[in-house]
């Protein structure tokens, strides 16, 4: 039953995330039991009960009032205050995920199909569109504490990658290249998943998200990397 | 005071102008706009009962998935090979269970079944301004629901991108593996759109010009400013739907490519124009069944609405910020994300005239004298429920909080908190309440009381874990949700709710029965069986042809309840409030 | 209440009812009808604003695509025919029956001339190779471009627009003709009078926004 909440966080914004969501949590369950409270209060409370009545008397009526402007004003600017806090508070959060990537964030091409996520990862040069970067089909792996940059690309219809242990979701859309940072901040291996209905294999895009200590992750790339070119030859492929 | 003036065509002298219409003209082809509610009551409860169907079918698969559902040989060996649920047909499934509840089930209960019915009755009015335009917007839900039932039976299947259809998913069989489907879901909103504003233009003219002496804007019953409202919010919204669904059309079969980037499409461009619609459309789903909560509770609490005037200004703050908020559907979509801001600023603004409600039905219920009717038990779960699901649109509002939860299952506990938990128990409501006047006979109360409480224990245990599911990053529209392995531990919640979901659907065997029942053996309800103020309490049940024998003339608003200076605790609007004892 | 002030309440077939806004029904049902046609106008004029400026791609010029000339005598043909509208509706309010039938007359004379002028204007376009779906390789339309060097990009976008937005309205226009065709025919039987010619009125208004979008997207598709 542990599973039936947040997965553990591994993002460095994910924390955050949270801390946001239990913030609004508080302020909605604050306002739920006072309207849920009040409401079943009033059921038992103000439930008519059968009067003995003086034969051919009326209906015993209930308290004749038409409002109250101070009320009105009260549960107005309430959640007003309350409303505008939330979202004061939460534009922070977005501009960081949206703009807080670090310069030094290392770029990650995401290239996405009916039903597959292709990814390129830099080689050791740290920059896409050269000979060592390493291309795999639904699987990426990362280094932690490191920045990444991803660039994604449709090539069919909309899909967006999802990563619950970073809280990261960005739809990619055919005709652009939309973008997401994260940084990792735990070793482990994380699941992503579509998230935009795509078709009829929407269901079954996951793909393997690994974290590594620097170490690990230094060999991995070296064992990943791709042949260096044969002299006087075009390049080389890449492995799968 | 004087009498009510007389007219021309009261009851008696109707007779004397036409002959007795045949059985077509009265019951099939009527300009009545009474009957033709009934048609639209008929015609809807039959779509809720089918999208309430094709959801047990969705549940069946997310709560036993890969198994065999028990009887579904029927459904035939490509959408059922073996009776278990194929991906293709899921994903059909889940776009056309909403599809049929929103534009065929809810849309035309609340504004086609609920606005004919009252607003003419409620304002003192024979019938509506345009009644044969009227008729037509019925008809042509028969074709426009005769097309959207058709994708479930052709070849391909039904159309399968979502009832949000967002390209470039929807315009390519490439894409969907659909076919005729899709095409024929697109031909039945824009027939849709046609009947919708056929309904519209009528109920706008009407509540303008047909108000009976008296009726000034302010004594207008709630639920009839909120039909007003609603009406044109569906003037200016569903005219953009059928824009956009026509070149989706045409991207399908004219090989136009408004939404495909290969030539410069935009597929954004869709996801824009649907939901500058589809955001005045969710409030379209919500505004009349306020109305019609109002009405209910202030009738079962026997009070004044509390705050007449604030609910009167907060429908219209509410379909007013409704235009201003689209983009929180696009958050995560790619969109500027400056944007994301100011879309995000515009909806949680409308939280605020939105508890305004809320606060206000519960000062109506306070120091009330409670008559828990079936009704009444409706329209107060609404208020319970429904503010769950506004609550739940805050998590949502929040830009970054929403990157998490956008596409998952805490999304379709909100939809479903606010559209069933609200819409949907506002409906019950409304016609426990107008049966009675509609058929002149009482629905029978314990077994109403039973489908209230069976439905709403049900009801809850299918929805709220739904939050749970969604904070555990379950996503939406996932045919097998075991093929992830952070979903496999989740599998025990969705098999509760698919068990709660059942539970639901038998627990509407007690309405369907009541409802069926009381049509032919229902007790007599006589005229006003709730001891309630509208106009429509003062005729017969059910109303003659042309309502009123004489023009009502109305002398106050529709919430004197509990007067102290009345005798009973109710007046009728076209009843005088009694002079002051000593004045 | 001031003697001046419009009065509380007003008639209508026999019953009296509140002043609601002093316009009665046929006309009041018009304008909101209109208010929903412009919401959908809005939506495929506003796609092809979005489409056409938001492009990376230089769209081909409209001025060497369609017949400019062809459609602005088209476009005056339009405004013409409302013009007589206005002078039928002039004529009724006057009592002048044969000015109210000849004026009618018209008015389904320049309607029908404009949707048969459109549809010349479509044939022609199909057949130099202009279609929905964009201008067909080897077309006479893509050929003149090439040949002269002038930009073709954005030519399927250029072909779907144009056909989705100038087919809908002249849809309205053929609807609008079907209409005034009856209206005429009932003006022949005497139907409507100096005291009561609302139809008059509220297919005039109907004409007159035909007209009004016509002009916008003669401007926005064929200037620009």
């Amino acid at each position: 039953m542990r599973h039936w909440w947040f997965p553990e966080s591994a993002s460095s914004y994910a924390g955050d995330l949270d801390s946001l969501f239990y913030l609004i949590l508080y302020i909605t369950g604050a306002v739920f039991l006072v309207v849920e409270a009040g409401l079943l209060w009033f059921v038992i409370r103000y439930r008519r009960r059968p009067v003995a009545a003086a034969p051919g008397a009326a209906e015993p009526k209930a308290y004749y009032i038409e409002g109250s402007a101070a009320a009105e004003i009260i549960w107005t600017m309430i959640p007003a205050v309350l409303v505008v806090l939330v979202a004061v508070l939460s534009q922070g959060l977005w501009y960081h995920l949206k703009d807080g990537a670090p310069s030094n964030a290392t770029p990650i091409g995401v290239m996405v199909k009916q039903f597959e996520w292709q990814f390129t990862m830099a080689g050791a040069d740290g920059r896409l569109g050269t000979d060592d970067d390493i291309t795999r089909k639904d699987h990426l792996t990362v280094q932690v504490d490191q920045a990444y940059q991803l660039e994604l690309q449709s090539i069919d219809v909309i899909h967006s990658f999802f990563v619950p242990a970073f809280r990261l979701k960005q739809d990619a859309v055919p005709g652009m290249t939309t973008r997401a940072w994260f940084r990792a901040t735990r070793i482990g291996e994380y699941e992503v998943a579509c998230a935009e209905l795509c078709g009829l294999g929407h269901y079954r895009m996951p793909a393997r998200l690994v974290v590594l200590s620097a170490e690990d992750f230094t060999r991995w790339q070296a064992a990943e990397a791709p042949p260096p070119p044969p002299p006087g030859g075009g390049g080389g492929g890449s492995g799968q | 005071m004087t009498a009510s003036t007389p007219t021309a065509h009261g009851p008696a002298g109707h007779a004397d102008h036409h002959a007795e219409p045949s059985f077509l003209r009265k019951y099939v082809f009527s300009t009545d706009h009474k009957v033709i509610a009934i048609q639209f009551l008929f015609y809807s409860l039959f779509f809720l009962l089918v999208g309430g169907a094709l959801a047990m079918l969705i549940r069946w698969q997310l709560g036993f998935p890969g198994q065999p559902m028990p009887g579904a040989g029927v459904l035939g060996d490509d959408a059922a090979p073996g009776g278990v649920i194929a991906p293709k047909f899921y994903i059909g499934l889940v776009t056309m269970h909403a599809t049929y509840m929103i534009f065929f089930a809810v849309m035309p209960l609340l504004v086609g079944t609920f606005a004919n019915y009252l607003i003419p009755l409620k304002i003192g009015a024979p019938d509506m301004a345009f009644p044969r335009l009227n008729m037509w917007s019925f008809w042509l839900m028969i074709p426009a629901g005769v097309l959207a039932l058709a994708g479930l039976v052709v070849e391909g299947g039904s159309a399968a991108a979502g009832w949000t259809a967002y390209a470039p998913l929807a315009n390519s069989p490439d894409y969907t593996g659909v076919t005729g489907g899709q095409v024929l879901w697109c031909l039945s909103i824009a027939v849709f759109a046609a009947s919708s504003l056929l309904g519209s233009v009528n109920y706008i003219t009407t509540i303008i010009n047909m108000r009976a002496p008296g009726m000034v804007w302010f004594r207008l019953p709630l639920s009839v400013w909120a039909l007003f409202i609603t009406a044109i919010l569906a003037i200016l919204a569903v005219p953009i739907l059928a824009g956009a669904v026509i070149m989706l059309l045409f991207d399908q079969i004219l090989h136009t490519h408004f939404y495909l980037p290969a030539v410069g499409g935009q597929p954004l461009l869709w996801q824009h124009l649907f939901w500058f619609f589809g955001h005045p459309e969710v409030y379209i789903l919500i505004l009349p069944a306020m109305g019609i909560v109002s009405e209910i509770i202030a009738n079962g609490s026997r009070k004044p609405i509390f705050g007449y005037h604030t609910m009167v200004y907060a429908i219209c703050g509410i379909a007013f910020l409704g235009w201003m908020v689209w983009g929180h559907h696009m958050f995560q979509s790619g969109m500027n994300p400056i944007l994301g801001t100011s879309f995000m600023v515009s909806t949680v603004l409308i939280a605020v005239p939105t508890a305004i409600k809320v606060f206000n039905w519960m000062g109506t219920m306070w120091r009330g004298r409670l008559w828990l009717h079936t009704p009444m038990l409706n329209a107060i779960a609404f208020v319970a429920m429904f503010v769950i699901g506004g609550l739940s649109g805050i998590f949502m509002a929040s830009t970054p909080v929403d990157m998490y939860i956008h596409d998952t299952y805490f999304i379709v506990a909100h939809i479903h908190y606010v559209l069933f938990g609200g819409s949907l128990f506002a409906i019950f409501a409304g016609i426990y309440f107008w049966f009675p006047k509609m058929f002149g006979r009482m629905m029978n109360e314990r077994l109403g009381k039973l489908h209230f409480w069976t439905t709403f224990v049900a009801y809850n245990a299918t929805f709220f874990p739904m939050h749970l599911l969604g904070i555990a990053g379950h996503m939406r529209r996932i045919y097998d949700p075991n093929a992830y392995q952070f979903l496999q531990p989740l599998q025990p919640l969705n098999t509760f709710i698919s068990v709660s979901a059942f539970a639901l659907f038998a627990a509407q065997l007690p309405f369907i029965v009541n409802f069926f029942w009381s049509l032919f053996r229902g007790r007599p309800a006589g005229m006003n069986p709730w001891r309630d103020n509208g106009l429509e309490w003062t005729v017969p049940s059910p109303p003659p042809h042309g309502n009123f024998a004489h023009t009502p003339r109305v002398l106050h608003g529709p919430y004197e309840f509990s007067h102290p200076d009345t005798v009973e605790d109710f007046l009728p609007q076209d009843q005088p409030l009694p002079a002051r004892p000593g004045a | 209440m001031g003697a001046d002030a419009r009065p509380q309440f007003r008639m209508t077939h026999g019953r009296q009812v509140e002043y609601g806004l002093g316009v009665y029904s046929g006309k009041l049902g018009m304008w909101v009808f209109l208010c929903s046609e412009v919401m959908f106008f809005t939506a495929l004029i506003g796609a092809y604003i979005i489409l056409r400026w938001g492009s990376s791609q230089a769209w081909p010029d409209p001025t060497k695509v369609l017949n400019i000339s062809l459609t602005a005598f088209n476009t005056f043909l339009l405004i013409c025919s409302s013009v007589s509208m206005v002078k039928a509706y002039a004529a009724v309010s006057h009592g002048d029956q044969r000015g109210l039938r000849l004026w009618l007359l018209a008015t389904v004379a320049g309607g029908a001339a404009f949707v048969g002028v459109q549809v010349y204007e479509y044939l022609h376009l199909i057949h130099a190779g202009v279609l929905p779906s964009g201008f067909r390789e080897g077309g006479e339309i893509m050929e003149a471009l090439t040949r002269a060097g002038l930009p073709t990009g954005g030519h399927e976008l250029f072909g779907a627009a144009f056909f989705t937005m100038t087919g809908f309205h002249g849809f309205h226009v053929s609807c609008g003709v079907l209409c005034m065709i009856w209206v005429t025919v009932k003006a022949f039987r005497g139907h409507y009078t100096q005291a009561h010619h609302e139809g008059i009125e509220v297919i005039g208004l109907y004409w007159h926004f035909v007209d009004l979008v016509w002009i916008i997207l003669f401007t926005i598709v064929y200037l620009f």
